[in-house]
């Protein structure tokens, strides 16, 4: 037969007090835990805007490198952002109608088992270091023809590929059944369909796919380390050469000894970080309105 | 529109019907093709690594992996994986240890404990740390982090922990313990935003039992919801693992680049993607080439591996709730 | 006057006759509770007393604040955000609302069973022992595991399949699992939400003559929208009903408290008679 007890309620017992300290320590470290994690990022986006945007002036677009040079010799990186331009345009290039492919065929044609080993794939593909990509380019490529633009773009593009698959398959998805039987319904051939009516629906996710992408790839060294980094002086904008590249730029600067180097380092991670933060944000909060738009119209 | 044309058109033209076919026909080819050559792709991967790395494998065999040397001079080439692969352990590892406890405590307080105002703009600012491009999170590394590790924490850490071997006297600030923080930092993302989906999918009612029985919100987490998500965190831990020794611009400037293997985690060390950084533009010869290719086969093996693993416990994860759903 | 409650009810009466109200021992006295989602009004102006080793049930049509009421006896609302109380609810005299209050000590007196079984994806015996080890009950675990899953009427079917998970048995199995987690740690009150809705014929019989064998150990309060339940099991019935305002706003009022046989029989109200003679809701 329990008893009425009212202690715990009036006068907490040592048990329930040791609990409630235990429950309230415990509070306190998950809000360290996430005071922690937004302390590194402040820490280093603190770091490189102070010290990057005392550096970053106009003849860092306009003039390219000069190695070697003694103090005083005005340069820039010219040659670093016209190089990551051509490549990482041409990356996308290459990836985005593959990706849009695979999507369409994993979403609208594969039969079951198929879809989830095209699935698996990419998985695999995505989880495969970029300097392992950029290795296997250099097998494929490098070896036989040199370092170039192009091999840097088909790394990235390596890299992109699941990303922006992964992306369209997840707005393919949300496309309604009812409307592709509309479609065929009314006698359209299952490519018009696809291509007229489903895809279109798509757009504005590919592009946020692809603008994500974009961005995660912009910041890839490893595998322009490997495929573009023998690069000759001047700035180029032939990808048939191997071209400069901000990343690798950044990589180069950081490991000398020269203090100016130095500055110019920081002066390019500034403006690739802000690219890099500007477009994923830009991206999400496009793909989040456009996701509240399709909930109030009810589609 | 231009279906009613088909529609129409189908009446006066007996033959469209083969044109659409073909239309048909060659969408599902080409998509076809691109989702065979996504998956012929992984294999190139492979096959072109091997290759690459023939004439090392050849050359040292298996054995590669247990040598400790890279001597690049021609009269005595030798080279061995066996530095790479410790510093790659050690330092994979460590940041794994550093980072799960960080980011279960994130995805707890995202997932129950945050105000509600603030719970997306802290999770947009975990993620926005997954975006930092890692050369500049290496260069941040090298010119801010290492000094202050070198000059402030090493030398506290040594005398408070210096009875074990790992936190010796500390060095000039490249090292492998630079290259732990780093990584931590990396993988912090990963393994918290995984695990926060995966706290927010915990049942409401199995949450609401527990605390209606009395029990504070941190015993109703520790009974209920932390062995709930246990398998999935798991899975998490493991891909924050595969990033952590994929990973190697940031680690190739932060780590020193050691040549030998040595337990104090301060002095300069070396990683299979920090080598694999490093060396490729000063490698002189078609071995030392091929063995940097076999550096980067081994890395390709064991990123399948932690993708297959991962994949299968959360196929068993997804089997499990299955049956609890009923 | 549908046959089928007047049967029920005489049975009921016949069972046991309700002591009048002022020899009853009160446990729970609410005064004025209003209670609010944000701005949607829930409840307005609930005003009632639960009393001891009874069964009180509470009947209305559905979105008559049921759920809503029944949750605030143990705090449970606060889980919610956005959720905000106004009045007192009195337990043993101390004002369980008040915001200096803490919820965890509440709801160790206060235990409540819910609408589906949600038993933890544990083993049937960590099921029952988890709460008494958090609770610090952790002496004689085997038997105090032993006493709540018997009185449950639970310990014959598992006593075999301890380490069989809770989520092996049946539904009916796992509401009774759920009834000897709650008992387990000795609570004083048992609040249960529609706690046979799930569940078919013969295991709602299982579970009310549950409630029937251990009221003389707990009190009850539950919310059945099944008046013939509530014909059959409880001793004191609420009838909640639907209050329309100006703007559209609809909410919860308690329209009339009282033994079942009179509720069933006899209700002061026009809308309660409306209500369990099937005339609306």
């Amino acid at each position: 037969m329990s008893s009425v007890d009212l202690s715990a309620l009036q006068r907490p017992n040592d048990r329930l007090r040791r609990r409630r300290v235990v429950n309230r320590s415990m509070e306190l470290l998950a809000w360290l835990t996430a005071a922690i994690a937004v302390a590194f990022l402040g820490v280093i986006v603190w770091s490189v805007a102070r010290r990057g945007a005392g550096a970053v002036d106009l003849d860092l677009f306009t003039k390219p490198q000069v190695p070697y040079a003694p103090a005083g010799v005005e340069q820039g990186l010219a040659n670093a952002f016209a190089g990551s331009l051509v490549i990482v345009g041409i990356a996308a290039a290459m990836a985005l109608p593959f990706g849009i492919l695979v999507a369409i065929y994993v979403n609208e044609f594969a039969p079951r088992a198929i879809r989830s080993g095209v699935s698996l794939v990419l998985d695999v593909l995505n989880g495969i270091p970029a300097i392992v990509v950029g290795f296997f380019v250099y097998g494929l490529i490098v070896v036989g023809h040199g370092q170039s633009g192009l091999a840097a773009s088909f790394a990235l593009a390596v890299l992109m590929l699941p990303l922006v698959a992964r992306s369209t398959i997840e707005v393919l998805a949300l496309v309604p059944a009812s409307l592709r039987e509309a479609s065929l319904g009314l006698g359209v051939p299952r490519w018009r369909t696809t291509l007229a009516i489903v895809l279109p629906q798509t757009v504005g996710g590919i592009v946020t796919g692809t603008t994500l992408a974009v961005a995660r790839i912009a910041g890839e060294t490893a595998p322009l380390l490997v495929t573009s980094s023998l690069v000759t002086n001047g700035t180029s904008w032939n990808p048939l050469h191997a071209l400069q590249t901000v990343p690798v730029a950044i990589f180069e600067l950081t490991e000398s000894y020269e203090p100016a180097d130095h500055a110019r380092a920081w002066a390019a991670a500034l403006v690739l970080l802000l690219f890099v933060l500007f477009t994923s944000f830009a991206a999400r909060w496009a793909a989040t309105r456009s996701r509240r738009k399709l909930a109030r119209t009810g589609r | 529109m231009s279906a009613l044309d088909t529609t129409a058109g189908a009446a006066r033209r007996p033959f469209q019907g083969r044109r659409t076919r073909l239309g048909d026909l060659l969408l599902q080819g080409t998509a076809g093709l691109a989702a065979a050559g996504a998956v012929v792709l992984v294999g190139l991967i492979a096959w072109k690594l091997v290759e690459g790395a023939k004439l090392s494998l050849s050359t040292f065999g298996l054995g590669f992996l247990s040598t400790v040397a890279w001597d690049p001079n021609p009269a005595h080439a030798k080279f061995g994986a066996a530095i790479f692969l410790y510093g790659t352990v050690v330092t994979s590892l460590g940041a794994l240890v550093l980072a799960t406890p960080l980011a279960i405590g994130i995805a707890l307080f995202l997932s129950e404990l945050a105000p509600r105002a603030i719970r997306a703009p802290v999770t947009a600012l975990v993620e926005t740390l997954a975006a930092i491009p890692s050369v500049v999170i290496g260069l941040w590394g090298i010119i801010v982090l290492a000094p202050v590790l070198a000059d402030d924490v090493e030398p506290r850490l040594h005398s408070v922990l210096g009875f074990i071997p790992l936190f010796g006297p500390p060095g000039v600030g490249e090292n492998l313990f630079a290259a732990i923080v780093v990584l931590t930092m990396m993988i912090l993302p990963i393994v918290s935003s995984i695990s926060r989906e995966l706290f927010l999918g915990v049942p409401v009612e199995l949450k609401e039992a527990a605390l209606g029985l009395g029990t504070t919100r941190w015993e109703m987490v520790r009974g209920v919801v932390l062995p709930y998500a246990r398998g999935g965190v798991a899975a998490a831990m493991i891909l924050g693992l595969g990033r952590a020794v994929g990973e190697a611009v940031a680690v190739a400037l932060v780590v020193g680049s050691g040549f030998g293997i040595d337990v104090n985690l301060f002095n300069p060390g070396n990683t299979i993607g920090a080598t694999l950084a490093n060396n490729y533009q000063g490698a002189s010869s078609g071995l030392e080439l091929s063995s940097l290719v076999y550096l980067a086969l081994i890395l390709l093996v064991f990123s399948l591996l932690v993708n297959v693993i991962a994949q299968l416990i959360v196929r068993r994860i997804s089997r499990r709730q299955g049956v609890a759903a009923r | 006057m549908p046959s089928t409650i007047e049967a029920a009810v005489r049975v009921q009466t016949k069972r046991q006759p309700l002591p009048p109200r002022e020899r009853l021992e009160q446990i729970f006295d609410v005064r004025g509770l209003t209670a609010t989602y944000g701005s949607k009004p829930a409840l307005k102006d609930v005003s009632m007393e639960v009393y001891k080793n009874l069964v009180t049930a509470i009947i209305g049509p559905s979105g008559c604040g049921k759920s809503t009421y029944i949750r605030c006896l143990n705090r449970m609302n606060d889980l919610v955000p956005g959720f905000r109380q106004e009045g007192t609810i009195r337990y043993h005299g101390q004002d369980i609302a008040a915001k200096d209050v803490d919820p965890v000590a509440v709801r160790r007196t206060i235990g409540m069973v819910f609408q589906r079984p949600n038993p933890f994806p544990k083993s049937i015996y960590d099921n029952v022992a988890w709460g008494l080890k958090v609770l610090g009950m952790k002496d004689d675990l085997d038997d105090r595991v032993e006493r709540a899953l018997t009185q449950a009427a639970l310990w014959d079917e598992v006593k075999d399949r301890l380490k069989a998970s809770g989520l092996s048995l049946s539904g009916g199995q796992q509401q009774r699992l759920c009834i000897a987690r709650a008992i387990a740690v000795q609570p004083d009150v048992i609040l249960m939400d529609e706690p046979a809705s799930a569940l078919d014929p013969i295991a709602t019989q299982a579970i009310e003559q549950l409630m029937h064998e251990l009221k003389s150990e707990y009190s009850f309060v539950i919310v059945t929208h099944n008046m013939q339940q509530a014909a059959r099991v409880a001793d004191m019935t609420a009838f909640f009903s639907i209050s329309r305002g100006g703007e559209g706003e609809r909410w919860g009022e308690l329209i009339e408290y009282d033994s079942t046989e009179r509720i069933f029989t006899a209700p002061s109200d026009q809308r309660t008679e409306d209500y369990v003679t099937g005339r609306f809701g």
